[in-house]
């Protein structure tokens, strides 16, 4: 007698391969436009933060308080107004990425040196040329970790969004759970974990690329990392 | 940035300024002319307003009152960026963009003003020349370098775009003293060739004496307390507050000033190996001392002492002891002085790639220090 309820059964992945595969483009799709979204309100915000410092505390304590609602409910209350849609998964995953993006735009200009930007006002660079050319650049390898970050955090949640009708390979492991059926879970869970370690390798990569001098820089030291 | 030509490259008019929330002023009608090709050392206790005055010349601070000209032009009609475009910077921290490289650090400021690439390039690498920077070293990342080679690399960014003028904020405060006494060297050796105006931060009297012209001496609360040439300063202190700055080693910081070649080298009687012994007592009556200098063919050979001079002959090798403290014609009065402390022969040898000039003894030093021969 066979098992009837392995974790693997690989003929439902065969036949399933299409609304595996649609499940995992959508995935994709709400994890960038969330980090997508999030990067733009979030760089919003820094510059305010920065420009003004006084707005800094209470920008800072508001993206925290967001973060601090429980998903489950996050997504359940947009319902009614919202109904089953997209935008209401996106507004909880955006919401939950802005503590950390906006605190590692924040810390990123922070930690540039003093020097560094005393020098590059003396020589007659403009504000822009400064915070475009000096301040931004040496910002990026702080940033981009902070996107991992927020990357790796909404692959996970966005499978949350699964209650709301939404959320990609999270419809496979509620479809799993409901049935008892353990194989679209498996299935649904290792992609997930596949993609985030993907995203997440891609970000090592983009900073590599646009910042080849922090690896020599951060030699010896382990780099700030934002995290709520 | 050129203007009709004037005798002061940078001109302060009663310059004030008060910060806000501060009873006392920073600086208080400040009146300072800096000669064209002069280097000025401004130089003071914490809180004299030093660095209040650097940073008011490129309008990185605005004065509250006063003007200050810069080439014969009021600064408050030139855009700031346009006058900081037009005047080098050197800060103590360097501040190299760690995420440049060395090359393009250098270019920062051709590049803001839009010089072309073939143009940028070469006067890339003619600064790297001037300064001392390898071409390999070009390529790199600033935090690849030690803070000596960083800090030639900040002097050679701030003569990038040939400014005529240099602003330099406790240039070499960050580096440890071998390296601070090297750069300085350098930076005189660099000022001899590109002749900048240079208005330069300090707090290491020793430096300013060193480097600058003239030094502009502040005492608390933006009042210049003296400013005079360093040999002026060091030798006539105005007041109290300066003689009390300048500390209880002007004179020996003078003879730092001076080199062994201001002096009138002294007829200092000599003799030639084979002269007689007879003769050679004879020299040593009239310069009063215990040795006598033998010199051949213009080579100093060495000492011969009184008490080897007895009965008759001649003077030959063998009588030759004591080898010579010897001082070039460009070491200060202050390293002649530390031979002649030490030598057995209480004279120092003032030798040019071996040939015998004079000798240097301490009443000569004392006679220039009284200002005796200036």
């Amino acid at each position: 007698m066979t098992n009837r309820n392995p974790l693997i059964r690989w003929d439902y992945v065969v036949t399933q391969r299409p609304a595996i595969s649609a499940a995992l483009v959508e995935h994709l799709q709400l994890t960038v436009l969330t980090v997508l979204i999030g990067s733009l309100i979030a760089a919003v915000l820094a510059s305010v933060a920065l420009r003004w410092h006084r707005t800094r505390q209470p920008i800072g304590a508001g993206t925290a308080a967001l973060y601090t609602i429980p998903s489950v409910a996050f997504f359940g209350l947009l319902v009614p107004s919202t109904g089953l849609t997209r935008m209401t998964a996106l507004i909880p995953l955006v919401a939950y990425t802005l503590v950390v993006l906006v605190n590692a735009i924040i810390d990123g200009f922070d930690q540039v040196p003093p020097e560094v930007e005393a020098a590059a006002e003396a020589m007659g660079l403009s504000r822009i040329r400064r915070v475009l050319g000096v301040r931004l650049p040496l910002a990026v390898p702080v940033i981009v970790s902070g996107l991992r970050v927020a990357t790796v955090t909404t692959v996970g949640l966005v499978t949350l969004a699964a209650i709301v009708g939404q959320g990609g390979l999270g419809r496979l492991i509620l479809d799993g759970l409901r049935r008892a059926f353990w194989t679209p879970l498996v299935v649904g869970a290792l992609l997930s974990i596949l993609l985030a370690l993907i995203l997440d390798a891609l970000f090592v990569l983009l900073e590599r690329r646009l910042a080849p001098w922090a690896k020599r820089r951060t030699k010896g030291g382990r780099r700030q990392v934002a995290r709520p | 940035m050129l203007a009709a030509p004037t005798e002061s490259a940078v001109r302060l008019v009663g310059v004030t300024k008060r910060f806000p929330g501060s009873a006392a002023p920073a600086v208080e009608n400040l009146h300072l002319d800096v000669p064209r090709g002069g280097v000025v050392a401004l130089i003071g206790p914490s809180g004299c307003g030093k660095t209040t005055t650097l940073r008011m010349i490129n309008r990185l601070i605005e004065p509250t009152s006063g003007t200050i000209l810069v080439e014969g032009r009021d600064t408050r009609s030139v855009d700031p960026i346009d006058l900081r475009l037009g005047i080098g910077y050197v800060i103590q921290a360097v501040g190299l963009f760690p995420h440049r490289r060395i090359r393009d650090n250098i270019a920062v400021v051709p590049r803001a003003l839009g010089w072309d690439r073939g143009r940028i390039r070469a006067r890339v690498d003619e600064l790297a020349e001037l300064v001392g920077l390898e071409q390999e070293q070009l390529d790199r990342y600033p935090d690849e370098l030690s803070g000596g080679q960083q800090q030639r690399v900040g002097v050679a960014r701030a003569l990038a775009a040939d400014p005529p003028i240099l602003l330099m904020d406790e240039p070499f405060g960050a580096v440890d003293p071998v390296v601070r006494t090297r750069l300085q060297t350098e930076l005189l050796e660099l000022q001899s060739r590109v002749q900048k105006t240079i208005v330069l931060v300090t707090h290491d009297l020793d430096e300013a004496v060193t480097l600058a012209d003239r030094v502009a001496l502040f005492d608390h609360g933006g009042r210049l307390a003296q400013y005079a040439t360093p040999d002026e300063l060091l030798q006539a202190p105005a007041e109290a507050f300066v003689a009390e700055f300048l500390g209880s080693e002007r004179s020996l910081r003078r003879l730092a000033l001076r080199t062994v070649e201001s002096l009138t080298l002294e007829d200092y009687p000599v003799i030639a190996p084979g002269a007689s012994r007879a003769s050679a007592r004879e020299v040593l009556s009239t310069t009063g001392g215990a040795w006598v200098g033998v010199v051949e063919d213009q080579r100093f050979l060495g000492w011969v002492s009184q008490a080897s001079l007895v009965g008759e002959g001649t003077v030959d090798d063998g009588d030759v002891e004591a080898p010579a403290a010897s001082v070039a014609p460009t070491s200060s009065l202050r390293a002649a002085m530390d031979r002649i402390m030490t030598a057995r022969t209480a004279v120092a040898v003032v030798e040019d790639g071996g040939r015998f000039l004079g000798v240097v003894t301490l009443d000569a030093v004392r006679a220039a220090l009284a200002g005796a021969d200036r």
